[in-house]
């Protein structure tokens, strides 16, 4: 019944997804508004792995996303105008990071965890909003935008086609989700619900719990810095705001909003938020404070998410 | 030949000596007690040898080998395991969820990403014996959180069990239990004991218990060794009737 309930919802999800640009119009939006919400998915279902899956908290998520931002504008803009090779460079430097910083601080529990995280993600903001003539500062990197992808026997014109784009990034996104429903799934993965569920316990079963903790981190970080990636090329453009705080901020809210121990919790979380910041921003410039009210209210009242409301009303 | 062999054991926490030139040794296949009053420094010695905790000075000596100094996961993979005080299970999950992370982490796929059919049909096999051999198989997809202090402290032991260990540390497998739920706990660390020849260390308050089940008891009091016996010996010891009637009537 169970297992039967989570294929059924995949199919949902999935087809949702494929048809989005088609029903999103008839709901006022537009195809970029959904692409969009497919970044900010990956974006906070890669923070889940580690949050929701592992146990662990982090509020610098933010340096991983801007790095793999950072790593595809600098790559067409400056290395070579290839769309696929920037995505790899992003998630590249994204990724060996977040391999470096994660070895530093895999000791730390909790909140000392969340706060390192922190410090190294500001380290990471102000040295891009810093270095002018490499980043371009606090007015970004511009001057540069995605490039067509060639196959060969026929082009994708991710560049002027946004629907083309939207597919796009719903490929990558698929494999990327895939991925980690697939790590979740294995041995390695119950390891990590171990260390979330009891971490002593999980420590004297002999895990190596510091070990499998990074390689958590690691991999959430290469997904958010691919989020990061697709992020630049969607914007067609990047600025020190990808890698702030308030956006790891944002990552956490989504993947809390949505539901964070299920694995489509997030994205339900990301639709919400960046259709909330479309329709409510272009009404008010407080869009946070009705955004803050919605997840106090979905926090205290809620506490598994709203994807554990609609789960609730499914089972009864 | 000694299975494990603590020597001269100290453990201080700033003045405070909680445990005072301890020595024990554990014959293959033995069931041995360690009884004393509160704040005899038990939990502290049985910590230095899962390593939870790192003694002061002495050694612990698992299968001739010097382990003092290697960290708790390592002692795992060598044959050490224990179940705490405080039940420490994995509470959001099934009873066979649990089992199935510990046979899987026993198994050493620990950090596979992929399984065989094979491999995977002898986990869950594993996993139904573990679950028959705890009394559980009625409860196996229950969330190990929901159910009773009994059947926590089964699953935890079972957990332990399933990484078919040569030495096991029971830290007062009964505590907080009502009657019945001490009487199923004690049967089934007695059957461990006798149909998978486990070598067992236990602390525990309930003498009942301890009378039953050990071949060999030691008595802690202030952080000292204050006898070691059988449990006729210990019982007729008149230094551990004092250190426990001295107790009482203070």
């Amino acid at each position: 019944m169970d297992t039967l309930n989570k294929q059924t919802a995949n199919i949902v999800v999935w087809a949702l997804l494929l048809a989005m640009p088609f029903w999103i119009k008839l709901l006022g939006g537009y195809t970029e508004l959904c692409t969009q919400v497919l970044v900010f998915a990956l974006a906070a279902m890669a923070l889940n792995f580690l949050l929701g899956f592992t146990g662990v908290l982090s509020f610098g998520h933010a340096a991983y996303f801007g790095l793999g931002a950072y790593g595809v504008a600098m790559t067409i803009k400056y290395l070579e105008p290839s769309t696929p090779l920037a995505l790899l460079v992003g998630v590249l430097v994204g990724t060996a990071a977040a391999a470096v910083i994660g070895w530093l601080i895999v000791n730390l529990r909790g909140v000392y965890f969340a706060m390192v995280t922190i410090a190294f993600g500001q380290v990471f903001y102000f040295i891009t909003f810093r270095w002018n003539n490499v980043t371009g500062g606090d007015d970004g990197l511009t001057g540069w935008a995605r490039v067509p992808i060639n196959l060969g026997f026929t082009t994708l014109d991710i560049l002027h086609n946004p629907t083309m784009f939207y597919y796009f990034v719903l490929v990558v996104f698929a494999i990327a989700v895939g991925i980690m429903a697939f790590l979740l799934r294995s041995p390695f993965g119950r390891t990590l619900l171990a260390i979330r569920e009891n971490e002593r316990r999980a420590r004297f079963l002999g895990i190596p719990v510091e070990r499998h903790i990074w390689l958590s981190f690691v991999i959430s970080c290469l997904f958010v810095s691919l989020a990061g990636g697709l992020y630049a090329l969607l914007n067609n453009f990047v600025d020190p705001r990808a890698l702030r705080w308030d956006m790891s901020g944002n990552f956490v809210i989504i993947a809390v909003l949505g539901g964070m121990r299920s694995f489509w919790g997030p994205l339900i979380g990301a639709a919400i938020f960046v259709v909330l910041q479309d329709y409510v921003s272009s009404m008010t410039e407080n869009w946070m404070s009705f955004l803050g009210l919605f997840f106090v209210l979905i926090v205290l009242f809620f506490p598994r998410g709203v994807l554990g409301i609609i789960r609730r009303k499914v089972t009864s | 030949m000694s299975l494990l062999r603590a020597e001269n054991v100290t453990k201080k926490f700033g003045n405070l000596v909680a445990v005072d030139n301890v020595s024990m040794t554990v014959e293959p296949g033995e069931l041995r007690a360690v009884i004393g009053p509160n704040g005899a420094g038990k939990t502290t010695f049985f910590n230095t040898i899962s390593g939870f905790l790192t003694q002061t000075s002495g050694k612990i000596i698992f299968d001739n080998e010097d382990i003092s100094g290697l960290l708790p996961a390592r002692r795992v993979w060598r044959g050490i395991t224990r179940t705490f005080q405080i039940t420490e299970v994995f509470p959001e999950l099934s009873v066979r969820e649990n089992l199935r992370i510990a046979v899987e982490v026993a198994s050493g796929y620990k950090l596979r990403i992929w399984q065989s059919a094979d491999n995977e049909s002898e986990v869950k096999a594993r996993v139904v014996d573990l679950l028959e051999m705890g009394g559980l198989s009625d409860k196996a997809d229950r969330l190990v959180g929901e159910m009773s202090h009994g059947d926590q402290r089964a699953t935890e032991i079972m957990m332990a069990l399933a990484l078919k260990p040569r030495l096991l540390l029971l830290d007062e497998p009964t505590a907080g239990m009502g009657d019945q739920e001490t009487y199923d706990t004690t049967q089934l660390i007695r059957r461990l004991h006798r149909d998978q020849k486990l070598t067992i260390v236990l602390i525990e308050h309930d003498m009942r218990v301890v009378f039953h089940l050990a071949d060999r008891i030691m008595v802690l009091a202030e952080g000292k060794m204050l006898a070691e016996g059988t449990p006729k010996e210990i019982a007729d010891n008149e230094a551990v009737q004092a250190a426990y009637l001295g107790k009482a009537a203070a």
